[in-house]
């Protein structure tokens, strides 16, 4: 018998009221694809996102994961990084990072005390060695700078060794130089992890880049009397190989210019 | 430079602060001096140095009838029923409050009798109260919680409303239960604001403590003050007055300074009164 792919997405639409955000969408995700997701703002890719994490259900169709309907809430099998609010930020740097351990190890108060914590807290030194944290273990996430908080997201989003990882414009915030550390920062940890990655951005360079499979959004329908009637729809799907780094010149065109989304 | 981007050095941010007091205790003195060469036996403005003296008995002179010092016995009394009624309207919106911000059945069902039963003028059931626990202790301490409690509790569920939904999915995604998200994520997130809520149902508090006591009491600061206004005796009405708001004040301070101790990153951006 074949495998199911990783993620199946099938005839999936999204309506909110009179709107349909979203229609007709229809993939096949392999494990181990690094998806980048493209599109105009408003288009719906973060909606798509929210849909795979279970956080939104489609009005329409079905997603399944390994050929099973998706769970109908946020699971430890598919991690999450935001652009914002995505650290705890009570917690310090090694408290964000052993919070997982904490929720498994202790169902009653959902915390370490004593002897446990100080080996949790030796557990993630070598993440936070990994991620450049090191010296600011002991610090809250405010005091941390927009790329640091970020390397902290997705270190806590990895805990639980997710099968897959989405990511809602994580770098949207962060300069360019940080976020070139960043991609690379987040290659590494999708070759050694055999993740799935599902990530939204509005740079279309970045798209390139890091994915080995592109997907772009974008309404292909317009009805002028009634502009909510259709909703944005997977319009290219781009099998990317590692390595190609810019978008062909005929490509670029046909794709929204990223500063004027912004 | 422009006014609003010139700020006071911290000598003169002190000065400045301590000159609406100083100019109220000047207009008083000139006042009481004015009305005294009138009336040597003035009551209604009484000289500084009179307050301070009665003041002075009150707290440290025992009392000849019961040999009490009146002053510690009424503030022991009204800081008891203070703290008992604040600290259970605390609890009640600690466990109402994070019940009705986070799960939305029990929200449905108690949202909207806390909003109609915050509405109700707490005055309005004093009688109520004091027929069913009598004239004692528990109807003062239960008109400070009913005053304060729904008000709390809509603060504590509007805080818990106002965690971003992200830190919420990203608990879930970690494996978290709904209990260990209340304890990790939800309590620390919203203790702060607790401080908050305590700090602003205090004002209240105090109104319905000194009604309470004016109404039905043989004890405590409002007592006092109600009792001795039948003789006119400012010299013990002001102080109390000032001695009440002082300790109000005290309060209101340590309780900053708490939340800023025990919750950095709640403090760490930007000012707050």
């Amino acid at each position: 018998m074949k495998t199911p792919p990783k993620v199946a997405v099938k005839n999936v639409s999204m309506r909110f009221g009179d709107v349909l955000v979203l229609e007709r969408l229809n993939l096949d995700i392999a494990a181990g694809t690094f998806c980048t997701i493209v599109g105009a703002s408003g288009c719906g890719k973060s909606t798509f996102l929210q849909m795979l994490l279970s956080n939104t259900r489609p009005t329409g169709g079905a997603i399944e994961l390994d050929g099973v309907p998706l769970p109908d809430e946020p699971t430890p099998e598919r991690g999450i990084v935001f652009q914002r609010y995505s650290v705890f930020p009570h917690l310090t740097v090694e408290d964000n990072l052993i919070l997982a351990s904490e929720f498994a190890a202790s169902p009653v108060t959902g915390k370490l005390f004593g002897g446990a914590r100080r080996k949790a807290r030796a557990e993630v030194r070598e993440t936070l060695e990994r991620i450049g944290l090191a010296p600011a273990a002991k610090r809250y996430p405010a005091q941390l700078s927009g790329g640091m908080q970020q390397r902290l997201a997705i270190a806590q989003a990895l805990l639980k060794k997710p099968a897959i990882l989405l990511l809602d414009e994580p770098f949207g915030a962060l300069d360019p130089g940080i976020r070139n550390d960043m991609q690379e920062l987040l290659l590494q940890l999708w070759r050694e992890q055999a993740m799935t990655v599902f990530m939204v951005t509005h740079d279309i360079q970045e798209a390139f880049k890091l994915g080995t499979r592109m997907l772009v959004f974008d309404k292909v329908r317009h009805d002028p009397v009634a502009p909510e009637a259709y909703g944005a729809t997977i319009t290219y799907d781009l099998r990317l190989k590692d390595g190609v780094s810019e978008p062909p010149p005929a490509m670029g065109a046909l794709l929204p210019d990223p500063a004027a989304s912004v | 430079m422009r006014i609003i981007n010139r700020t006071p050095s911290r000598r003169t941010a002190v000065l400045l602060g301590l000159l609406p007091f100083a100019a109220l205790i000047v207009s008083y003195a000139i006042a009481s001096h004015y009305r005294r060469l009138d009336n040597p036996a003035d009551k209604l403005l009484p000289s500084l140095g009179d307050m301070a003296s009665t003041f002075w008995s009150m707290a440290f002179v025992a009392d000849k009838r019961s040999g009490d010092y009146l002053l510690l016995g009424d503030t022991l009394d009204s800081l008891w029923r203070l703290g008992a009624g604040v600290g259970t309207a605390t609890l009640i919106a600690l466990v109402l409050g994070i019940a009705i911000g986070f799960i939305p059945h029990i929200r449905s069902s108690l949202a909207p009798f806390i909003a109609s039963f915050s509405l109700i003028p707490p005055i309005t059931i004093l009688p109520i109260l004091f027929i069913i626990f009598g004239l004692g202790e528990v109807s003062k301490v239960v008109l400070i919680v009913v005053g304060t409690a729904p008000v709390m509790v809509r603060s504590v569920a509007q805080a818990v409303m106002n965690i971003p939904r992200e830190l919420i999915i990203k608990a879930e995604t970690l494996g978290a239960s709904v209990w260990q998200m209340t304890t990790r994520l939800v309590l620390p997130q919203i203790l702060p604001h607790l401080i908050t809520a305590i700090r602003l149902g205090l004002v209240p508090a105090w109104i319905f403590l000194i009604s309470a006591e004016a109404i039905a009491s043989t004890s405590g600061l409002g007592y006092r003050i109600f009792l001795v206004r039948r003789y006119l005796a400012m010299d013990v009405i002001l102080p109390y007055v000032i001695w009440i708001t002082l300790l109000a004040y005290l309060i209101d301070r340590l309780l900053l300074i708490v939340s800023r101790r025990a919750f950095p990153w709640h403090h760490a951006g930007g000012n707050s009164l």
